[in-house]
């Protein structure tokens, strides 16, 4: 397809609108939709079924364990991974990875990437004419404390341009991939910051239609987390499914 | 009870991160007791999906979930029974391991998650070893057979083959969970 031949943003933000107008009245919906037509790129890729609802039985009761032997300590560090300072405000991401019922999830992997502060990826693909850092791989690791809590420096990535439509910009977020105590927890996502102006016009966030789980996609800046002349900081939580397994005696030990 | 942080695409750009040396390998694939499980994804034309990226977890050869770390890191001993592997340009999927023993008396499978660009939340599904045992399995006797059939691997010459349809003829089942 040319550019030409692209949908405009006001078509995009119309059938965005459109969809909108579909959410009952009162209704919450937790998760994307899967068919979400002004992402274009999901229209072959959705199940046109209804997800088929099951108890989770063996391995699916429980998840891969992580350790330090899996990730070392400095993976968490986006800014010392080059020979030199990556271009872009430094900041502190931190918050804690919580299950449905509010417990912390413990020692457990927190995997992100993203793109630096001129909006651009180190990945192949991404021909995004602006300036790759070589400070910068974006990619990050590491793993939740006893309270559930994870905790990146970074650099404050750019908004990017896509094809989806023309003169579609992503607003800037951070990608993250989390795992719960339970293979039915698993989680990717995305972090934004607030009050992106480019919210209303992304239909990758707009796959999430209510605008109160929209909402929980948004990290608060927080500024008792910014550091003097050093960083900014915000705070994100992130809350998973809800677990199925009865805990053993070990770990309500271990939770006790 | 919290309210779950929605999910997102995982997207294009996820190589760089998410795939690692050996991600594939549960087991050195040289090892008298590996099996190949692999598959493509494809789309709702039956086009090979290149950017998805498929995760596998499971039980060990006999039965036990692992509970060892050592996924990213792996020794080449210890079966953690989890890994991941992104598509090539054909939109195929591999990985080296042992087929899973029953966990508590169930019929075996594969449990895998699948992420793709243009996928906006993740898909659960199971690959269960062709078999015997499947007859008195509660989710498959719960479905029609011509969708029973998406959930079963294929035997072949070194393993297992499991081909994901997101979507159209011969859409495999994803799967959902109480409490999602
Ligand atoms: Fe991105």
């Amino acid at each position: 397809m040319t550019d030409d031949q692209l949908a405009t943003q006001a078509e995009i933000s119309a059938e965005i609108a459109t969809i909108a107008g579909t959410l009952g009245r009162g209704a919450s919906e937790t998760q994307p939709r899967l068919d979400y037509p002004p992402y274009r790129s999901s229209v072959l890729r959705h199940p046109t079924k209804d997800l088929h609802q099951v108890d989770p039985e063996g391995i699916e009761l429980w998840a891969p364990a992580f350790g330090h032997r899996d990730v070392g300590a400095l993976e968490s560090d986006l800014t010392v991974q080059g020979r030199g300072e990556p271009i872009g405000e430094r900041m502190v991401v931190t918050g804690r990875v919580l299950d449905g019922d509010g417990r912390p999830v413990r020692r457990q992997l927190v995997e992100i990437w993203q793109a630096n502060a001129g909006g651009r990826y180190i990945h192949q693909r991404d021909q995004h004419p602006a300036a790759l850092d070589p400070h910068f791989t974006g990619m990050g690791r590491c793993l939740t404390d006893d309270d559930g809590t994870y905790r990146f420096t970074t650099i404050k990535p750019g908004p990017y341009p896509w094809k989806n439509h023309r003169n579609a910009w992503r607003p800037a977020h951070i990608h993250f991939s989390l795992f719960g105590t339970e293979f039915t927890q698993r989680l990717v996502t995305q972090m934004y910051f607030p009050s992106d102006p480019l919210f209303d016009l992304d239909p990758i966030v707009q796959t999430v239609v209510d605008p109160r789980s929209r909402e929980r996609l948004v990290a608060a800046y927080d500024h008792d987390l910014s550091q003097h002349e050093w960083s900014t900081g915000y705070r994100w939580d992130i809350v998973l499914t809800g677990t199925h397994r009865t805990p053993t005696e070990d770990e309500t030990e271990d939770d006790a | 009870m919290s309210t779950p942080t929605p999910g997102q695409t995982v997207g294009p750009f996820f190589h760089d991160a998410l795939p690692y040396p050996g991600d594939s390998e549960l087991v050195p694939p040289g090892r008298a007791d590996a099996v190949r499980l692999h598959g493509r994804v494809l789309d709702g034309a039956g086009t090979p999906v290149p950017d998805a990226l498929v995760e596998l977890w499971q039980a060990d050869a006999d039965g036990h979930v692992p509970r060892e770390p050592g996924s990213l890191r792996r020794d080449g001993f210890t079966f953690t029974g989890w890994g991941r592997s992104a598509t090539d340009d054909a939109g195929h999927w591999s990985f080296a391991t042992v087929a899973p023993g029953s966990v508590s008396g169930g019929a075996p499978f594969f449990a895998l998650t699948v992420f793709a660009r243009g996928l906006p939340n993740r898909l659960f599904t199971r690959a269960y070893l062709p078999g015997p045992a499947l007859g008195g399995d509660p989710l498959l006797g719960s479905l029609p057979a011509d969708r029973r059939s998406t959930l079963v691997a294929t035997a072949d010459r070194q393993g297992f083959a499991f081909d994901v349809r997101l979507q159209g003829e011969g859409e495999t089942v994803f799967l959902t969970y109480p409490r999602h």
